[in-house]
């Protein structure tokens, strides 16, 4: 394009004075031209590239995780028989609490009986009371066991619950087992679908939005219509509290110094250089120095929040420090000059002024290092976070030790199962994550716009 | 400047909290991803059933998980050890040396390993240890010489196989199940033809030479390892339809209505056949227990009692349902956990 920059004197040249019209455009207009439009063009097709990728992102994950968070239910009167669960007649909480699950199995299937006959009176043919039982899924014997050692003296009456059903039956009222699959499937039975029909049918059988997705803990293979996402979320937020409160701290005083106080030599400059580097360090890298130091060396424990957040820490800081260095350099020397020109001291000028306009560039900085932190698996994966965790941590700080998982690592961990109805909730899990990464980069873009300065 | 105080104050006492460890009360699980379905089955009706938490089991591989319990005894290392294979003599000194002498083999029952390819694909449908060898192996015997394995499609191992590419989906090398497919099946081929004979006869060839030579895999892209889990062989699989995947009995089990399964040597693979010992590739299944942590850990011996007993691991438990094939033998297993017997 340098046809543009040509020098006056050579475009006032006898050769190169204009002939026609300047209505009437000339060769080298036309090149120049042509050439913005090819690369309109071109950058159209860039920017179409990417958003098709992430049109074709998007629906893929929706399509395949949006009906992980409906799930479907089944309503059932269960007979609790006072001869499997308390033989001994007393009612005693210690002998109740010694039934364990597995006994109430044969129960629910005794309950069912009845209403398989009625079902295969209407229908679907070959239905045992086996089967039907079998749709009820595995949480249901602990459901009603926490039932029944919570209320003794329901003992010996007939109690309507409602339960989940198992994954297949669940996937086929979704559309994704069908009676063709059905019949080549070893975990399921056309009879048990055409019970299904019967039941939906009769209202017994709904399916709906299910809050246990995000709240319930993780669910072992064998039932994964129970599996939710609820220690994953809680263990994801200890570890973004910690990395809020050790990262933004220490990164912000970091950047206070090394761009305000501290004197430019070639130590400050080696520094400058190692924290670009420190922040393209593969996170891999972070998951084997955090597995060295803080499990093999500090003996802190293996899965614990504390250990991922202190990862994760390391693994920020960087990008804060260098989003609080550009924000710091952004806010003109006028206002430093003009503070100590009133006789503020170095400190008062830094924080009563130049901080807190830099403020909003710096809070943009963390949120997205907090996003980026949130979405991090590799480091998490050494330090043993990627692990089947049933029970809730407790309340920080005592919580922040106890096993816990994190939202990627839990995405992760459904993909590495069996059971196909655990790729639904391994995409119900991504939605889960988008939506965090969504609203923390949206906040991220409102604060600047409202907060943001123009000199 | 209040906000930036509190923060400061927070970060304070993370750093206090973080320098004083805290006693675990969770037993600790780690090792075999072909174990884990197993234990994580079983933490979760431990943790319904009894007071103590639920343990937390972690996967990573039989040998990673063996190498974190032989670290030392103490609350920051493992309680268990899952493990597709048995331990080796090696990590029994590697643990001694670190001070965990005691250690309890827990057998939990038996795992096939099973040959299947897509439901729509060609009829692969019987094999034997034979033909996987004669289309697996990097070297064949051609007129008297060992040479690169020339069979580039099924039909060339065999006439009755199908006339498509060899495309085989095996585990790779650091599965225990690799080293089961490598025994169980490639060797067993190797010997079943007469080749191994010809290797240390004709060929003068030593024993464990000819053993090596009969179980190296070709690399010429016909065999191809998988690293990750039966979920990435069965994505493989989707996306070839002349491809044929090694998964474990209980992974086929859960996928029936995408996978067939071919029979080894004329037995079908199932719970029955495997318990009897009719069908050739199966391996036990183990964890192994420290037994310096029991009754420092709470609910640790619960938690390995209750892993094998009856209601759990029998014929008819949750174990089984999943596609685990039940000891025979678990009344002793029982015992033994009981009686906390030690291995030598």
């Amino acid at each position: 394009m340098t046809d543009a920059a040509m020098p006056p004197a050579a475009a006032a040249g006898p050769s190169r004075k204009p002939k026609k019209s300047l209505h009437v455009l000339d060769d080298n207009t036309r090149r120049r031209n042509g050439a913005e439009r090819r690369f309109r063009i071109l950058g159209g097709c860039a920017v179409g590239t990417g958003v098709l990728a992430l049109v074709v992102l998007l629906i893929s994950i929706l399509s395949a995780g949006l009906p992980s968070f409906q799930q479907t239910f089944l309503k059932a009167e269960i007979y609790l028989d006072p001869a499997v669960l308390d033989p001994s007649g007393e009612r005693d909480p210690e002998a109740i609490s010694k039934i364990l699950t597995f006994s109430y199995s044969p129960m629910i299937k005794g309950s069912l009986t009845a209403l398989a006959e009625e079902l295969e009176a209407q229908g679907a043919e070959n239905l045992t009371p086996k089967m039907l039982a079998d749709m009820v899924s595995g949480a249901a014997n602990a459901k009603l066991r926490d039932y029944v050692i919570a209320n003794p003296d329901e003992i010996g009456k007939t109690v309507e619950f409602e339960f989940l059903t198992n994954a297949r039956i669940d996937q086929y009222l979704k559309g994704k087992v069908t009676r063709e699959s059905a019949a080549l499937d070893s975990r399921v039975d056309v009879a048990q679908l055409n019970a299904a029909d019967e039941l939906v049918a009769s209202g017994a059988m709904e399916k709906r939005f299910n809050w246990d997705f995000i709240t319930a803990p993780d669910a072992s293979e064998n039932r994964p219509e129970a599996a939710g996402l609820g220690v994953a979320l809680l263990g994801s937020l200890y570890m973004m509290l910690i990395v809020l409160c050790l990262a933004l701290p220490i990164g912000v005083a970091a950047s206070i110094y090394l761009e305000e106080f501290a004197r430019k030599n070639f130590l400050t400059d080696v520094i400058e250089v190692n924290i670009s580097n420190l922040a393209a360090v593969p996170s891999i890298v972070f998951g084997i120095l955090g597995l060295a130091i803080f499990i093999n060396m500090m003996h802190l424990p293996n899965s614990a929040p504390i250990v991922g957040g202190l990862v994760l820490t390391l693994m920020t800081l960087p990008t804060i420090i260098i989003a609080t260095r550009a924000s710091l350099k952004a806010v003109p020397p006028s206002i430093r000059d003009a503070a100590l020109g009133v006789g503020a001291s170095k400190m008062q000028a830094v924080f009563h002024h130049v901080l807190p306009l830099a403020a909003p560039g710096i809070l943009t900085g963390t949120i997205l290092g907090l996003a980026q932190a949130l979405g991090e698996t590799a480091p998490l994966l050494l330090i043993g976070m990627v692990a089947f965790v049933r029970d809730y941590p407790d309340a920080p700080p005592g919580g922040l030790f106890e096993p816990a998982t994190g939202l990627p690592v839990q995405v992760y961990n459904f993909t590495q199962r069996a059971d196909p109805a655990f790729v639904e909730r391994a995409s119900g899990a991504i939605i889960v994550l988008l939506v965090f990464l969504v609203i923390m980069n949206l906040v991220a873009i409102i604060l600047r716009r409202r907060f943001e300065r123009r000199w | 400047m209040k906000a930036t105080n509190l923060i400061a104050l927070a970060a304070a006492g993370i750093v206090a909290a973080a320098t004083g460890a805290q006693a675990r009360d969770q037993v600790a699980v780690a090792g075999s991803s072909t174990v884990l379905p197993y234990a994580s089955i079983v933490a979760e009706a431990f943790g319904e059933n009894f007071d103590f938490p639920t343990p937390v089991v972690e996967s990573g591989g039989s040998s990673a998980g063996l190498k974190k319990f032989c670290e030392g005894v103490g609350e920051a290392t493992i309680d268990i050890a899952n493990a597709s294979r048995a331990i080796r003599e090696k990590e029994i000194k590697a643990c001694a040396e670190n001070g965990v002498t005691e250690i309890i083999e827990v057998r939990i029952g038996y795992d096939g390993i099973v040959f299947a390819s897509q439901t729509d694909g060609p009829a692969f449908t019987a094999f034997t240890p034979d033909q996987w060898y004669h289309a697996l192996a990097a070297k064949q015997i051609v007129d008297g010489e060992l040479v690169d394995n020339p069979n580039m499609k099924w039909s060339d191992v065999d006439p009755s196989l199908p006339d498509v590419e060899i495309a085989a989906f095996i585990p790779g090398t650091k599965h225990g199940t690799r080293e089961v497919f490598e025994e169980k099946v490639i060797l067993a081929g190797c010997e079943e033809s007469g080749a191994m004979a010809k290797m240390t006869g004709d060929l003068g060839m030593s024993e464990d030479d000819a053993e090596d030579a009969c179980m190296e895999v070709r690399a010429d892209g016909k065999s191809v390892d998988i690293d990750g889990d039966y979920t990435e062989t069965l994505s493989r699989i989707d996306a070839n339809s002349n491809g044929i995947g090694v998964f474990g009995l209980a992974f086929y089990e859960n996928n029936t209505d995408k996978l067939k399964v071919a029979t080894m040597s004329g037995v079908v693979p199932s719970t029955e056949s495997i318990s009897t010992g009719e069908y050739p590739v199966s391996r036990p299944l183990f964890f192994y227990v420290k037994k310096a942590h029991i009754g420092v850990v709470p609910g640790l011996k619960e938690f390995a009692s209750f892993f094998v007993s009856d209601a759990v691991a029998g014929p008819s438990g949750p174990l089984a349902q999943y596609g685990l094939v039940a000891d025979p033998e678990l009344a002793d297993t029982q015992a033994a956990i009981a009686a906390e017997d030690v291995m030598n």
